[in-house]
């Protein structure tokens, strides 16, 4: 790469007669003559400012603005303090601002001061082509050629082949070793919580998410109402969490389709699977009038009167339901595991609900 | 280094006699100081970019002093009163804390991520700037791949970070990422599994992104802008076309001192402005948002904008999904995630070698071309951006159809339909734009402007009187190139020129074609000072007489 530096020399030696037009004048404004300049410039491409002390003032100020702006930062530093809401919120005004004003300032400044005191360049550099010259191409290429003879790698056919053999398994070994940053699917993914008993041998209780509190059905009244809920012993458990949430509704029974399945309903509640079949997002919508489920996320609509079929949206799946049922004292409680996988769909999930229905279940 | 009479002053002389004693810097500070750098107010567009990327690095380094990036369970006692005694992650903690406890800290957090929106728009002007003036054509074909990589590292960036504090709204992006990478075809839930280090969410996501977030991908991010700064720096700016700007020059002002202390003033707005929206507007208040628990969602929730397409895409998009023997297909996840992405990189990374491929030219271009000249390319892009509109529009179709009043599924069946017929209108709207640009290209440098001058002829009639259009605007015009063709080598006996052979050679040809229709010549000269009628002055001429 080699680059001539005429123009610094062009900075030197005046080339153009004083007092004819600079090329540097241009600022399009079609087809206006634009008058003398009347600046005589000294160097070709070059051409100097008027000498005015205002521009230098301006400068001058807003360099004097960032100087105060950084010292009352760091004053606002040790004198507002953190810890509140409200407090924060005047620490970062006072910080911001001033960091915000110290740097616009010195901005403004700097380029108040190239655009009004440093000259109006109008240089001009010579390109070279970016191709080097067919001679060292040559040369290379017959440096390369001699290099590889030397070192023997285009006669030696075994050494070129072991070096390959060699270096294969050492490109898997990164591979290899990430292994280990999880375990195998297995069928976790097919199972959740609510086909297990509690640790005492009981039924799972259906738990009120927020409050700890489990169900009694009869208090669970108003038709219309939905409730989040999440499995008992598992409150706090995200892992569960993000594939048991359910959603519980209560309908009339007149009002239940055959999508749904009454047997798993007690007194017209009803439970579906809260997590979208779509990517996964809580189903945490619904539409009393409608009776309709919806994801917030890329608005997949369920009808909750009819197994939670998707009407419109993404989903390609309605939203799994929950058989329930009562314990001794009257609390609600899951008789078993949703029938088919609830969450978004994977490769190994396959048509689990025709294999469901295959065997005569619902889903 | 400067005139006989001045010298450098003695401690500058010191320091930089040391260093060309040690390393001869003095040969490339002797070809470089002065190294001309070409004005345009859209060159500064990538420089955004860059800029906004170092205020990143400061404000995230000042953020790992304090952030843990860790899941592991704990209870707020902290500053902030209506989350107390609430369970919650270490990081979503230590981010509050941040926003809270550290002075300066919820500055540095907004700054970190108004940065990050303003370093992707960047990226994403700047990009569009290059296409639009092929200036990623030969010798810049290798800086234009690595500008697609750098934006596909920033949206990967992007994504890790937001994930980062663990409040409900990044819990709400987790998932859906967890719910595209699980829906692949094989190797799906294995790749879940090993990213989450099991099931979903885990504790092992947050510490992995951070390690991703912070070292894997600003390093990698790094290492490219450089080789994107050192490859500018050896070819040289390209320039916009006006007088005295050639192929083989670069008209502009030197890097010492002009270039330079204007850079830094352009860092200094950036950040400048970039701390002035830390300060005044407020982003991504996790404190509102609580915790993040894959049993909640908070309704209405939006991606950074980045990230919008995606979600558009994901909504538009029927649904469709197959079961092949035991095994499903989830074609509206896997569509919607990987189509359009594809597509526009795919498409980005493509253009220069289709465009060189069908124009057939090789040589070096260093003056940009105006987007009028290569309407074929211009109209491509306005569909590009189009489909990409449409796209991310639509992720948020919630919001716009209560801002409307119509029905979600009304503007879901809007942006179905607007995402295949948009970029085709806009394909050819553009395309009747930029031929109606030349033609009065063509008509300036042909006929002149005018004047504003009105004559009256001796038989009464009134005319204007054109003069060429001024030297400088001539000039810009005339940096029009012609498309080059590959119609010509038919040797005697009628056989076309190897390029253009068989069948891929007959699809090259009409892309060429295709490419070279409606160019509209420029001609010069039609007298200097002509005379027009003043009623209808100048429309009557047709730019290709
Ligand atoms: C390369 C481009 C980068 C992008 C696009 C980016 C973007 C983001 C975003 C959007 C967030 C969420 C911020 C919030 O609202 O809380 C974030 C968080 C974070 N980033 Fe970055 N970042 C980048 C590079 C970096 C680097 C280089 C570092 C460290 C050296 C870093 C450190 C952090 C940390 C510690 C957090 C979590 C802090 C918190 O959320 O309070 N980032 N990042
Ligand atoms: S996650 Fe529910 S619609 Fe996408």
């Amino acid at each position: 790469m080699t680059e001539h530096d005429e123009n610094s020399a062009g900075w030197r030696s005046p080339k153009r007669v004083v007092g004819t037009p600079s090329p540097a004048e241009s600022r399009y404004t079609l087809g206006q003559a634009e008058p003398p300049s009347p600046k005589t410039p000294v160097i070709e491409g070059v051409e100097p400012r008027d000498e005015g002390k205002g521009a230098e003032r301006v400068v001058a100020l807003c360099f004097l603005i960032t100087f105060l702006a950084g010292i009352a930062f760091i004053v606002f530093y040790v004198m507002f303090q953190v810890g509140t809401i409200e407090k924060a919120q005047i620490s970062n005004l006072a910080l911001g601002g001033t960091l915000a004003l110290a740097l616009l300032a010195l901005a403004t400044g700097v380029t108040v001061w190239v655009r009004a005191i440093m000259p109006k360049y109008h240089l001009v550099q010579e390109r070279h082509p970016l191709v080097s010259d067919e001679a060292t191409r040559d040369e290379v290429g017959s440096t390369f050629l001699q290099g590889a003879a030397e070192s023997g790698i285009p006669k030696r056919r075994l050494l070129r082949r072991t070096l390959l053999l060699a270096v294969a398994p050492l490109g898997l070994l990164p591979l290899v070793l990430l292994k280990d940053l999880g375990p195998l699917p297995g069928t976790v993914l097919r199972h959740t919580v609510w086909g297990k008993k509690t640790k005492e041998g009981k039924e799972r209780r259906l738990i009120i998410e927020g409050t700890g509190n489990p169900i009694r059905a009869a208090n669970f009244n108003s038709p219309g109402g939905i409730l989040s809920v999440v499995p008992e012993g598992y409150e706090h458990d995200l892992n569960e969490l993000a594939k048991s949430t359910l959603i519980l509704i209560k309908f009339r029974p007149e009002e239940l389709k055959a999508g749904t399945n009454k047997n798993w309903t007690v007194d017209g509640i009803v439970a579906y699977s809260k997590i979208c079949t779509h990517v996964g997002c809580p189903t945490a919508l619904y539409e009393q009038t409608t009776h309709h489920i919806l994801c917030p996320c890329h608005q997949s609509t369920f009808d909750a009167t009819d197994g939670a079929r998707v009407i419109f949206g993404p989903a390609a799946r309605p939203l799994p339901q929950l058989p329930l049922g009562l314990d001794a004292e009257g609390y609600l409680v899951a008789k078993g595991d949703f029938p088919v996988p609830p969450g978004p769909s994977f490769w190994e999930r396959g048509d689990a609900e025709a294999e469901v229905r295959a065997k005569g279940g619902h889903a | 280094m400067s005139e006989p009479k001045q010298t450098v002053p003695k401690p500058i002389a010191g320091v930089s006699g040391y260093i060309d004693d040690r390393i001869g810097a003095g040969n490339f500070l002797k070809r470089n100081l002065r190294k001309i750098f070409p004005d345009h107010w859209s060159f500064l567009l990538g420089e955004i970019a860059l800029y906004s990327f170092i205020v990143i690095l400061l404000s995230g380094t000042f953020l790992t002093f304090f952030f843990k990036p860790s899941m592991a369970h704990t209870v707020y006692e902290g500053s902030y009163a209506p989350l107390r005694g609430i369970g919650m992650s270490e990081a979503y903690k230590s981010t509050l804390e941040i926003s809270f406890d550290v002075r300066g800290g919820l500055l540095m957090r907004q700054i970190h991520h108004w940065a990050a929106l303003l370093f992707v728009a960047g990226m994403m002007v700047h990009m569009l700037r290059v296409f639009f003036t092929g200036a990623f054509r030969k010798p810049r074909e290798i800086n234009w791949i690595i500008g697609v990589l750098l934006l596909t590292l920033a949206l990967a960036a992007g994504l890790t970070g937001y994930s980062l504090p663990d409040d409900l709204l990044s819990g709400a992006g987790l998932r859906i990422t967890e719910g595209v990478l699980i829906s692949l075809p094989l190797v799906g839930s294995y790749a879940t599994f090993l990213l989450f280090g099991g099931e979903y969410p885990g504790f092992d996501v947050i510490p992995r992104f951070y390690t991703l977030h912070v070292l894997l991908i600003p390093g990698i991010i790094l290492a490219l802008i450089t080789a994107h700064m050192i490859l500018m720096w050896v070819q040289k700016h390209t320039q916009m076309p006006g007088k005295g700007r050639t192929e083989k020059n670069v008209v502009g002002a030197p890097f010492y001192p002009a270039f330079m202390a204007k850079a830094g003033a352009y860092f200094l707005f950036t950040f400048g402005v970039l701390a002035g929206l830390g300060t005044f507007a407020q982003i991504n208040p996790v404190w509102l948002f609580g915790p993040y628990n894959p049993a909640d969602i908070s309704a209405g929730s939006q991606p950074d904008f980045y990230m919008g397409f995606l979600e558009g895409s994901l909504r538009l998009m029927p649904a469709w999904e197959i079961n092949i023997g035991s095994y499903t297909l989830p074609l509206s996840v896997i569509i919607p995630a990987l189509v359009p992405m594809g597509i526009i990189m795919t498409g980005l990374a493509l253009w220069p070698f289709l465009e060189q491929w069908v124009t057939g030219d090789k040589r070096e271009h260093h003056v940009c071309d105006r987007p009028r000249n290569a309407p074929v390319r211009t109209s491509v892009g306005f569909a590009g951006i189009t489909f990409y509109g449409v796209l991310w529009l639509l992720g948020s179709n919630d919001e716009l159809s209560v801002a409307f009043d119509v029905s979600l599924f009304a503007t879901t069946w809007f942006g179905r339909i607007a995402v295949i017929v948009g970029p085709i209108i806009a394909f050819l709207i553009s395309y009747r734009i930029c031929i109606g640009l030349q033609r009065k290209d063509a008509d300036v440098l042909g006929h002149g402007v005018e004047s504003g001058v009105i004559k009256r002829l001796p038989h009464g009639e009134f005319v204007e009187i054109h003069v060429p259009a001024r030297e400088d605007v001539a000039a810009h015009l005339r940096g029009k190139k012609e498309i080059p063709s590959l119609e010509a080598p038919v040797d005697e006996r009628g056989i076309p020129a190897p390029g253009v052979r068989g069948l891929i050679g007959k699809v090259r040809l009409t892309l060429n074609r295709a490419f070279r229709a409606d160019d509209i010549p420029l001609e010069e000269g039609h007298g200097h000072e002509e005379e027009h009628k003043a009623i209808g002055a100048g429309s009557g001429h047709k730019a290709d007489h």
